[in-house]
């Protein structure tokens, strides 16, 4: 069993306008010391199983279940304070927007020290020297003056160095990062991706990285889920995915984004129609109003939903499909558009 | 590294603009203030044709002769420009001023409101006489409503759509709008006539020579007028704590293991608090000017009560007096919500 | 690239916005947002403008538009000097420039039909049509991908890729010459992204249309456009053909810029030597001396501090303001070769 090992995950919210199935059976896990990439669209479901992993759905509307193993324990079941005791300790987010995450009447050293003195019974001073040791790890400059400093008196690349900090602060074994440069310009998200990786690596921790920007999770993870309406659509290592990928979704994200380091196409490759409410999602495929192949499942697509199989060495694929189809397709239509041209 | 804010070295030189600017505002409004209220109760009636002589009439009684009229006229002033009247009034509030009824000098004491022209007093000493009254009216009120309705106020946000958010949000309903006087008699007779668990009205203790008889005597006044403003507070706080545990840095704390209770205080409520200080600094000080509708209900010898005898009795320094105090008070308070802003909010110092 | 008359032409165009301060609000400064850039943009092409955040885009987007008036400099469409043109001149223009926005939720009025909004400016500026406006409005409506019967609908009712499309179809209304796209897809999910790229071509190609998108994207700004300007702080820094700016980039800031984009290409990203820009853009308010880029270059000398590059035209329509660029053609320009991309 790995670090962390999330399995069958279903988040529901019930509103008045019908059950939302945010997170729909998702399982993944991940090891200490590596990367775990989730991709997917806004709405995808992406946030929400960051937040159910960190148990704060517990107490809330939603209904949860599935089975949430963290070092050995099961989260799900457990009682909220024994959660809430992890959290922050055992398990930290970063989130997407530093500047609206972080109190806005609180100096960054204050919520630096509180976060570190739920976990650790230290006084005042003492966390408040750690406060500046960890901005100063971080790379803020002058921590020992800045620590006294409000959010809005950052930058956007400083606040989000500041959250790290924070989140770091009780050195956390699993560390879940939601779109944690989506807010920020591209040099500064070079400095915050840098920092991630060489932090992880001096804290050995399991990281899981959410984006919808494929860039960000090549550049930083082991293996990648690609999440669609709520399931997981394929999930492999970051070769498998980015050069034998194998759904049609995924080769529709990598034929939407223009790449810097190919040559340009003429035009880009777009998924037409857009993702689906988690209200109505589509009936067998939630993929299939969107997909160029559904007609080649021969109305399997629109009826039967497709399961998550292993294609070969832990790459799984969920898509009706079979194996040698998808690849011929790959290798032979998708692959040659995406590289050439 | 550059960065954008410098923080620290100039967060106290802000902080004293801030301060600064607020206090020469408020300052401002202060003269403003005292240019209307005399202008209505000196300027006005002139222009609306009362002579120099109607206006010295009323201070030399009904009886008086024509001559003497116009002698006390010439005496206090009404003939000089608008200007020059206005000067006498405003260095009477500081320096104190002289008044000539032809029998003789009074002297009136620095801040000086003019003399009644009934009881032939000055006025500022009445007014000070009163005070303790109001303020431990409007103090112990307001300790109550602000408790009461913030507490009220939060746990409905937190229990949103549950019995007692239902419950809590009818009876502030009610309580914003049921006039005082009904929420005041019906007590009174529920209470002190009926029950004789508290005692009727007009009973005032000074603070001083027995707080617990003070504070027994004011317990009903002081529930009835929390009643009204609570009522307010919990709806706002409610509204506000919806709002404020939505944020994104509520999720950031429950992330970090903090206990709910404190995510819900230091953070939620914290931030909540903005808009709940500004509208108790307006009420407070509208309260101190003159609890007028709860002080008649349960005479009680403040304030308010003393405004609505001056207007019965026309006694019109009297009513400038106590129009300048409660304007006076407004704008104190709001001075001191202002600066306290700084203090809960410290976006607010840059701006 | 056409060589015909520039559609639009700016000149030194500067936009500094006064800072109060204190009791009197007294002017203690400005943010210099557009701070003297020059440039053209020809009939049919796209001239992309990139940059970090608060380097000044939007505001040139705004200017050139004239939906500010520039503090100095001058603006030319057409050959027309509409720098410091009345409003009143300005009515008939507007129906030849018009403005995208980022935000599709935003910028449509939630209370007015699709029908009212893409038909707005046939009211506006009192346009005959042929059929009337409805007829003429579902044929907009169509040529950018949305069903005609959605013309009762509420904006509410489309997803945010549509409400871009509704958007275009609103500037589209009165075929204008010039385009000006403020970050038109970075709203957007990846894949509505690639939907509304493309639209923005075709219609370029069918309605012979002249862009200057604006985005924070490389990949998207060098998928779009045919030249692309790069700002710093206020200043266009570098500009050229966008084949000569992305193959061989010659002002640090744009090797920077360059190399910073994450891959989506594993193996390539690891073996990858990065330049690594160190802190923050410093503030418009202000801008470090000489050269603006000094504080972060690692190329930097004591000259930078002390005397400002110009924008020279170094190799065919590639101008750059630095004094030691790289990848310069002529060898006595060129400096020490800094591994730069790959
Ligand atoms: N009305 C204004 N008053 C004062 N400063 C302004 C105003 N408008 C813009 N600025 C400032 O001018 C600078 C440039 O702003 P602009 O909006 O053009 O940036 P941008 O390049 O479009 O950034 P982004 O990528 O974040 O949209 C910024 O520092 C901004 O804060
Ligand atoms: N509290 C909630 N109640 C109802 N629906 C929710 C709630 N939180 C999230 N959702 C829905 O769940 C879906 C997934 O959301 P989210 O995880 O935030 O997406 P993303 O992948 O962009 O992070 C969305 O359709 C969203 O509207
Ligand atoms: S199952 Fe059919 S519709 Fe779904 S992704 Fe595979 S081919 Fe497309
Ligand atoms: S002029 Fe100097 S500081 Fe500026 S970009 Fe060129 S080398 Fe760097
Ligand atoms: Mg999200
Ligand atoms: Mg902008």
């Amino acid at each position: 069993m790995s670090f962390l090992d999330v399995k069958d995950l279903k988040i529901h919210f019930p509103t008045d306008d019908g059950l939302v199935k945010s997170v729909d059976g998702l399982s993944f896990g991940v090891e200490r010391g590596k990367t775990l990439g989730i991709v997917g669209e806004s709405g995808s479901g992406k946030s929400v199983t960051s937040l159910g992993v960190l148990g704060l759905h517990k107490g809330g509307p939603a209904k949860i279940s599935g089975e949430i193993w963290l070092d050995g324990e099961e989260l799900i079941g457990a009682s909220a304070e024994h959660v809430r005791g992890l959290r922050g300790k055992k398990m930290a987010m970063i989130f997407q927007d530093p500047l609206s995450s972080m109190h806005p009447y609180y100096t960054v050293g204050h919520q630096i020290i509180e976060a570190y003195r739920i976990h650790n019974d230290v006084t005042k001073q003492v966390a408040r020297k750690h406060a500046v040791d960890m901005l100063g790890r971080v790379g803020i400059p002058e921590p020992g003056r800045r620590v006294d400093s409000y959010p809005h008196e950052f930058s956007g690349g400083m606040r989000q160095r500041a959250m790290i900090a924070m989140a770091l602060s009780c050195d956390p074994e699993l560390l879940i990062a939601d779109e944690p440069t989506t807010a920020l310009d591209v040099t500064v998200q070079a400095q915050i991706l840098d920092l991630m990786r060489d932090l992880q690596r001096e804290f050995d921790s399991a990281l899981i990285v959410i984006t919808h920007d494929l860039g960000v999770v090549a550049e930083l993870s082991d293996d990648i889920l690609v999440m669609y309406a709520g399931k997981c659509v394929e999930y492999g290592s970051a070769d498998d995915i980015f050069y034998r990928p194998e759904h049609p979704y995924t080769w529709g994200l990598l034929g939407s984004m223009p790449r810097l380091d190919r040559e340009p196409t003429e035009r880009l490759m777009p998924i037409k129609g857009s993702p689906p409410s988690l209200i109505n999602v589509p009936p067998g495929c939630a993929f299939s109003p969107r997909c160029p192949y559904a007609e080649r499942t021969g109305g399997r697509a629109e009826t039967e939903a497709p399961l998550l199989a292993e294609t070969e060495g832990g790459h799984l694929v969920r898509c009706h499909m079979d194996r040698t189809e998808r690849r011929d397709l790959w290798e032979n239509e998708i692959k040659p558009v995406l590289e050439t041209q | 590294m550059a960065c954008p804010a410098t923080g620290q070295a100039t967060r106290p030189v802000a902080v004293l603009t801030y301060i600064i600017r607020r206090v020469v505002g408020a300052f401002a409004m202060l003269i403003v203030i005292s240019m209307v209220t005399f202008g209505i109760f000196f300027v006005v009636p002139q222009w609306a044709g009362a002579t120099p002589e109607a206006m010295a009439a009323r201070y030399v009684g009904r009886a008086a002769t024509p001559e003497t009229v116009h002698l006390v006229a010439e005496r206090l002033g009404f003939n000089d420009p608008v200007v020059v009247q206005y000067g006498r009034f405003v260095k009477g509030l500081f320096a104190g001023a002289q008044y000539d009824y032809g029998a003789g000098v009074e002297q009136c004491p620095a801040p000086c409101f003019g003399y009644s022209f009934i009881s032939g007093q000055p006025v500022w000493p009445d007014l000070v006489d009163r005070m303790p009254v109001t303020f431990s009216l409007a103090i112990g009120a307001a300790v109550i409503w602000v408790l009461a309705g913030v507490s009220v106020g939060v746990i409905s946000a937190l229990r949103r759509g549950s019995f007692f958010d239902r419950l809590s949000m009818g009876t502030a309903l009610a309580g914003v709008s049921l006039p005082i006087f009904f929420t005041g008699m019906i007590s009174l007779v529920v209470f002190s006539y009926g029950l004789g668990w508290t005692p009727p009205g007009g009973a005032w203790t000074d603070l001083a020579v027995n707080p617990l008889q003070w504070a027994y005597n004011l317990l009903l006044p002081w529930i009835t007028l929390a009643f009204l403003f609570a009522a307010g507070y919990a709806r706002l706080t409610r509204a506000g704590m919806l709002e404020t545990m939505g944020e994104d840095y509520i999720r950031t704390a429950r992330a970090k293991g903090l206990r709910e209770r404190q995510v819900v205080v230091k953070h939620g409520l914290r931030a909540a608090l903005t808009p709940i200080l500004t509208l108790f600094g307006i009420d407070f000080g509208l309260l101190v000017g003159g609890a007028v509708l709860t002080e008649t209900t349960y005479t009680l010898p403040g304030l308010g009560q003393f405004a609505i005898l001056a207007i019965r009795n026309q006694d019109l320094p009297q009513v400038m007096g106590v129009v300048l105090i409660a304007a006076g008070f407004v704008v104190v308070a709001s001075l001191i919500v202002d600066l306290l802003y700084a203090v809960v909010d410290p976006r607010v110092r840059l701006s | 690239m056409t060589e015909n008359e520039p559609l639009l032409s700016v000149h030194n165009m500067e936009k500094h916005f006064p800072v109060t301060k204190g009791l009197f609000k007294r002017q203690v400064g400005a943010v210099k947002a557009v701070d003297g850039i020059s440039f053209e943009v020809y009939k049919g092409e796209t001239l992309g403008l990139v940059g970090e955040s608060g380097c000044g885009k939007s505001t040139t987007g705004r200017l050139v538009t004239r939906l500010l008036e520039p503090t100095a400099g001058k603006v030319f469409f057409e050959g027309q000097d509409i720098s410091h043109m009345s409003q009143g001149h300005l009515r008939p223009l507007r129906r030849d420039m018009q403005m995208i926005f980022q935000d599709p939720y935003s910028s449509l009025n939630p209370r007015h039909t699709v029908g009212a909004i893409v038909g707005a400016p046939f009211r506006i500026q009192g346009v005959q049509t042929e059929h009337g406006v409805k007829k003429a409005v579902q044929d907009i409506l169509e040529r950018v991908g949305l069903n005609p019967e959605h013309y009762n609908r509420y904006p509410h009712e489309f997803s945010g890729g549509q409400r871009q499309r509704i958007g275009i179809a609103r500037t589209l209304a009165l075929k204008p010459k010039l385009i000006i796209a403020d970050e038109p897809v970075s709203a957007l999910d990846v894949s509505i992204q690639a939907q509304v790229v493309n639209l923005l071509e075709d219609l370029q190609k069918e309605l012979d249309l002249t862009y200057v998108v604006i985005a924070h994207d490389l990949s998207v700004v060098r998928h779009i456009s045919d030249r692309v300007a790069v700002m710093y702080l206020g200043k266009i820094v570098e500009i050229a053909d966008r084949k000569q700016l992305y193959s061989s980039p010659m002002h640090p800031y744009t090797n920077a810029l360059l190399s910073a984009v994450p891959v989506p290409d594993p193996r390539a990203g690891r073996g990858r030597e990065r330049i690594r820009l160190t802190g923050d853009v410093p503030s418009p308010l202000n801008p470090p001396p000489a050269c603006r880029f000094h504080t972060r270059c690692w190329k930097a000398q004591d000259i930078c501090k002390k005397v400002e590059p110009p924008l020279e035209e170094l190799a065919g329509g590639h101008r750059v303001a630095c004094h030691f660029p790289e990848n310069a053609p002529e060898p006595a320009k060129a400096a020490p070769a800094v591994p730069a991309q790959e």
